[in-house]
């Protein structure tokens, strides 16, 4: 009787499941889950993605790539008079930039978001333990001059290409007693409200904000009350963290969640490409290229790669378009360099290397390489034209590009061995030192406008002078790029711009420091009722424009 | 015994001092630390931010330093603060430890009745229709992944007859307790299939074994009816060595669910130690890792007194 009775129970609960309201939550599907919601402290992806709907920066490149006003009433450019050159101590010239801040912003708890916030918010990120490392670092400013209640002028050390672009601004009402309280170092990402308190609404000045939040599992957003833009779509957001990929598609299929974030932190192409296969009509699917460069890392000091026409074979012996046409079905763009198409900065005549099998071995003859009879070149010291290729284990889909590599590869009569390791001994230790011996593979992010200084810049090859720290693991090292680098992180004339940007591309091409592959497409499947959703590709995420989503 | 229990508390803890400081190496030897992975993704990622950051986050410092100054703290009740949650660590121990109990105890107790259930019917007629059947479905408990399991379940349970959630611990705005239910229904089943049928195995085992001794014939001898032999005379002694099992396995529980949650999307202790090595979250890993020794430990030692009750003749 009582197993009957519980039963009963069991049944009836079970039948509650698919009693729903219809579209006033939206459940997103994330793979991944943010170890903070301090928007500014080691940002991850997935933080940003979270974020996006709660706090705003000041301004942020849209889907089209073109940099934007958010909390602004206008970008500071030198043409409106809101950015200016001024003369510091010494003969140099540095920047004056006005932010006007948009004069209905209000802080989730109803305190409006003031210039003051901006100050404050500028003093907690220039001071190094703080530990602040956001994209656009407020120690570019060395002075904020508060004019009014909307108004500040931030003075830049130089003058700086990227001088109108600046991140979240900080609630100094709700911060402002932590950092009062303790500014030693390590003391404020101990201490923030947004580790502490997250559901605190004064953190928040997006059109949500947090109503509960439960470590490595959800978050969950609700309306912001004094949000002032467009009213958001939902009574209520829901970010759910499912790890397991094939699960979160089973959670997708089940409709626990409604969609699954793209920007790298949902379902992998070829997984979003088998949904797609399966359920064609279930959901809308959008691949979108991103700036996530995927690529091929030669080392300088390989003897074998230090003659250009090798890395040009290299180059030439990839079937890249087939790869991409077989494992991705076409979905992301072969890579010239490592500027995407879609930026502003690409130079459309610097050329794809296409697939060039006779090419690439007429150019190994002519560099003195010949096959032998296994089939693997060999030069007149005997040396056999053979690499070890390296890049994250476990990561299937790079594994199968390695296969159909290393296939196209030894046509050429190049000999290539895989040596993967994990994630963490690539990064931690292999790339760091630099002790990799030819090529390793894996993926880059970069900001829209963001010059090759930390990939390409000299001084950015990881060393003990810079305690391991630079990011230009391939060792590349050359004058002319790094004095386009200098040159073009200080220039403001949109068309020298990309000129210098121009010139980089095509010093990169002819020099091949590293084998581009392709562009990562992100897989933004969401629900065929959802509108207003635009994923842009780049950092500043579709949850910046989270306010236009809406069930249609 | 209570000389017994203090001398068994004194070797636990210097199990939990000798453990800590291998975990604490073992993280450390790993390469890299969590900063390293953050250069590849963060354009603001600049070699002084980076030596920084190593320095707020203490990475700058030589391990065995770093190990006594947690150890320090430790014993003053500080276990310091996660960097992968940015919380303290008890904080974030403490929610993941009550969603493991939830979880473990469901499954624990649900597996054990089963196990007693079918090991003891299987163990009655050894070779008979039943005991094949009960071998069959131990046998599959055993071998079938449990990611596998959990995927079926969720296949068939959520996508196809949508009479469970798929994931998570429950429904946003609604938080009661038949939602509450419903959410752990399978992943308490998954787990408990799982470790049913090593459990079938050794009572199965025991039973066989017990049911051949002299004091059941004598039992039977003397007009003992069956179910009187097998509960009474049989089922307790058979209990000595399936009493050993279950506590070790039921200090892994705490640390071995990794899968279940992860694939049923439950924030437990198995997954919270995972991603804190992985993530080289040194303090939380520890004290997680620490707590399932402790609760191996302390399981081990309800199992030796159990030892005592089960038989008399156990002297501790």
């Amino acid at each position: 009787m009582k197993f009957r009775a519980a039963l009963a129970l069991l049944l009836a609960t079970a039948g509650a499941a698919t009693a729903q309201p219809k579209h006033d939550t939206l459940t997103i599907g994330i793979a991944q889950f943010p170890s903070s919601l301090q928007p500014d402290i080691d940002p991850e992806v997935v933080r940003g993605y979270a974020m996006g709907f709660v706090i705003r920066q000041i301004t942020a490149f849209d889907k089209d790539w073109h940099n934007t006003c958010l909390l602004c009433t206008e970008l500071p450019t030198l043409d409106n008079g809101l950015a200016k050159i001024e003369d510091l101590p010494g003969g140099k010239k540095g920047m004056a930039v006005t932010i006007k801040l948009k004069p209905d912003l209000q802080w989730g708890d109803g305190q409006p978001v003031t210039a003051k916030d901006i100050a404050f918010t500028w003093k907690l990120g220039s001071d190094p333990s703080s530990g602040f490392s956001n994209g656009n670092p407020w120690n570019r400013a060395t002075k904020v001059d508060v004019v009014d209640d909307h108004t500040a002028v931030l003075h830049l050390d130089k003058v700086r290409s990227d001088y109108n672009q600046w991140d979240q601004i900080l609630p100094e009402h709700i911060e402002g007693a932590i950092v009062a309280k303790d500014n030693s170092a390590g003391a404020y990402i101990n201490g923030t409200n947004y580790n502490r308190a997250p559901i605190n609404p004064g953190l928040y000045d997006g059109p949500f904000i947090i109503t509960s939040y439960e470590s490595g599992n959800q978050i969950v957003m609700e309306p912001n009350p004094h949000w002032s833009g467009t009213k958001p779509g939902f009574k209520r957001i829901v970010l759910r963290h499912i790890e397991n990929t094939a699960a979160l598609q089973a959670n997708l299929l089940s409709g626990d969640v409604d969609m699954v974030a793209g920007e790298g932190v949902g379902l992998t192409i070829d997984q979003a490409l088998s949904l797609q296969k399966a359920h064609p009509d279930q959901f809308h699917y959008e691949f979108k290229p991103s700036l996530t460069y995927e690529h091929i890392d030669l080392k300088k000091e390989n003897k074998l790669l230090a003659d250009v026409r090798v890395r040009r074979a290299l180059l030439m012996a990839m079937d890249r378009q087939t790869m991409v046409d077989r494992l991705f079905q076409g979905k992301q763009p072969v890579a010239a360099t490592w500027v995407n198409p879609l930026s502003p900065m690409y130079d459309a005549s610097i050329p794809v290397v296409k697939f060039d099998l006779p090419g690439a071995k007429a150019l190994l003859k002519e560099a003195g390489w010949t096959p032998g009879s296994d089939g693997v070149c060999r030069n007149a010291a005997g040396d056999r034209l053979a690499f070890e290729l390296g890049t994250t284990a476990g990561n299937r889909l790079r594994e199968l590009q390695e296969q159909v590599l290393q296939s196209n590869w030894k046509n050429a009569c190049i000999e290539v061995t895989l040596k993967n390791e994990p994630a963490r001994t690539l990064f931690g230790d292999t790339l760091k030192h630099r002790t990799y011996t030819a090529m390793e593979m894996y993926g880059w992010s970069s900001a829209v406008t963001e010059s090759p200084f930390r990939t390409l810049g000299t001084s950015q090859i990881p060393n003990q002078a810079n305690n391991f720290g630079g990011a230009n693991y391939p060792g590349f090292s050359d004058a002319k790029m790094d004095a386009d680098i200098t040159a073009v992180d200080g220039e403001l004339d949109p068309a020298k711009q990309k000129a210098i940007w121009a010139d980089m591309q095509k010093l990169y091409a002819d020099q091949i420091p590293v084998l581009p592959l392709f562009f990562r497409a992100e897989p933004h499947i969401t629900p065929t009722w959802l509108q207003g959703y635009t994923p842009t590709g780049q950092g500043d995420v579709s949850s910046y424009w989270a306010e236009n989503w809406h069930a249609g | 015994m209570t000389r017994f229990i203090l001398r068994r508390v004194g070797q636990a803890l210097i199990v939990l001092l000798v453990m800590s400081f291998v975990i604490y190496s073992l993280i450390g030897l790993m390469p890299g630390d969590p900063i390293d992975v953050m250069i590849a993704s963060n354009p603001g990622a600049t070699p002084e931010v980076v030596a920084h950051l190593r320095a707020i986050y203490g990475l700058d410092q030589p391990i065995m330093l770093r190990y006594w100054y947690w150890l320090v703290a430790a014993l003053q009740g500080d276990f310091g603060f996660s960097r992968t949650h940015s919380q303290p660590v008890l904080e974030v121990l403490g929610p993941a430890l009550l969603q493991t109990c939830k979880l473990m105890f469901a499954s624990f107790i649900l597996s054990v009745l089963l196990a007693f259930a079918l090991g003891v019917a299987a163990a009655l007629k050894p070779g008979g229709i039943i005991d094949n059947i009960v071998s069959l479905f131990a046998f599959a408990g055993i071998s079938v992944p449990v990611f596998w399991l959990a995927l079926v379940m969720i296949l068939v349970f959520a996508v196809q007859l949508h009479w469970f959630p798929a994931s998570g611990i429950s429904t946003v705005g609604d938080g009661g307790f038949n939602d509450y239910l419903r959410h752990l229904v399978m992943p308490v089943t998954t787990l408990a299939l799982a470790n049913t049928g090593h459990f079938t195995r050794f009572v199965r085992a025991a039973m066989i074994e017990t049911l051949r001794m002299d004091h059941v014939r004598t039992a039977r001898a003397k007009g003992a009816g069956e179910g009187r032999i097998v509960m009474i005379h049989a089922l307790r002694n058979a209990m000595i060595p399936v009493v050993t099992v279950m506590a070790l396995s039921f200090g892994s529980l705490f640390s071995g669910a990794l899968i279940t949650e992860t694939m049923f999307a439950q924030p437990g202790m198995g997954k919270m130690i995972y991603d804190a090595i992985l993530g080289n979250d040194f303090n939380l890993a520890l004290t997680g890792l620490l707590f399932a020794t402790l609760v191996t430990l302390l399981s081990n030692l309800v199992a030796d007194l159990a030892y005592g009750w089960l038989d008399p003749r156990i002297s501790l």
